[in-house]
């Protein structure tokens, strides 16, 4: 398949051709910068390539160190709502000693990917600081609830870029003082 | 103290006042209530090189019901505002408060939806510290203006 411009630079890495190989509907592209991989795919193939990148005995990323999102919709119109989060895995091999990080897209209208929990069981609380603070939902996640704020907190999604940087007035409100 | 805030503004207590105030304010039970980097100085105040103990703050309790103080020491998130509300309230009377430091004063650097503007939004305040953070001194500074506020305050006469 075609890989997109900028995409091409990590081509020659060994971690992703192995995913290409495997898997070449979800692959999209790598990229190589400043000596770290980064590998594109597509959301629906997070559960499989993840769970290949888990089980292949020469890459065995066992350990998720960090898993978070960005939210590039710039104002710009560099990105449209189609491709406005990227999910970002950050893996690493305990006994290979390797590294790779593995993006993912995410649009705004079907904003949902499937939850890795099954694959890496410490990706739980990091989804659900992900979905507190982006509002990605996970599909299949054990226990998809916010973890910083409250329950009951109806604002939004604090780190998406249409979001206020003040809030919206939860932070001057204190209901408690009401009730004595 | 039976008679606190039993009789009229007309009416002169100044030696007994006095005596009160004094033990009082020789007898601070400070809450640890160490909420961000602030607490580190405090800790240091409260340590032998500064030590608030020569100020007679220098006990500090676990338990709001223990403690007649309660330094803010660090930012104030709005998830935290109703627990301080709540311990607080707990204290027993007379109690005092020290805002220790930018963030629980207005909030400092942090305009975010997640931080309060400064803990006076939510309990009264007797002291600020300014600083960020305050060094030991500037918090023994604060006790001692407190102290000398508590010195002035009428026990027996009604507000």
């Amino acid at each position: 398949m075609k890989i997109p411009i900028g995409m091409e630079d990590g081509q020659d890495h060994p971690i992703p051709q192995k995913i290409q190989t495997a898997y070449p509907d979800f692959y999209i592209g790598a990229t190589l910068f400043r000596g770290d991989l980064s590998v594109h795919i597509k959301k629906e193939g997070i559960v499989p390539v993840g769970m290949f990148l888990r089980d292949d005995p020469a890459l065995d990323f066992d350990y998720p160190i960090h898993i978070s999102s960005v939210d590039d919709m710039s104002g710009k119109g560099k990105r449209t709502t189609e491709d406005r989060f990227e999910m970002v895995y950050e893996l690493f091999s305990i006994r290979k000693k390797h590294q790779v990080r593995v993006k993912a897209r995410v649009s705004e209208q079907d904003c949902t990917i499937d939850s890795v929990t099954s694959i890496w069981k410490g990706a739980n609380y990091q989804e659900r600081e992900v979905y507190d603070m982006m509002g990605i939902k996970f599909n299949n996640h054990p226990d998809l609830k916010r973890i910083l704020m409250p329950d009951e907190y109806t604002e939004g999604y604090p780190l998406r870029k249409n979001f206020p940087v003040q809030g919206r007035g939860w932070r001057d409100t204190f209901e408690f003082l009401d009730q004595e | 103290m039976g008679l606190t805030g039993q009789f009229e503004a007309n009416f002169i207590t100044l030696t007994v006042d006095n005596a009160v105030n004094w033990a009082r304010k020789g007898s601070l039970w400070p809450l640890t209530f160490g909420l961000a980097c602030c607490a580190i100085e405090m800790i240091a105040a409260v340590a032998s090189r500064y030590d608030i103990d020569r100020f007679g703050a220098g006990i500090f309790r676990g338990s709001p019901r223990q403690s007649d103080l309660m330094i803010v020491a660090g930012t104030v998130c709005r998830r935290m505002a109703p627990v301080i509300r709540k311990v607080y309230d707990q204290m027993p009377e007379p109690k005092y408060v020290i805002s220790m430091g930018s963030c629980a004063t207005s909030g400092n650097i942090y305009d975010s939806y997640a931080v309060v503007q400064g803990v006076d939004r939510f309990i009264p305040v007797d002291i600020y510290v300014p600083g960020c953070p305050p060094t030991p001194e500037a918090l023994l500074e604060g006790v001692l203006r407190l102290q000398d506020q508590i010195m002035k305050k009428k026990v027996f006469v009604a507000a």
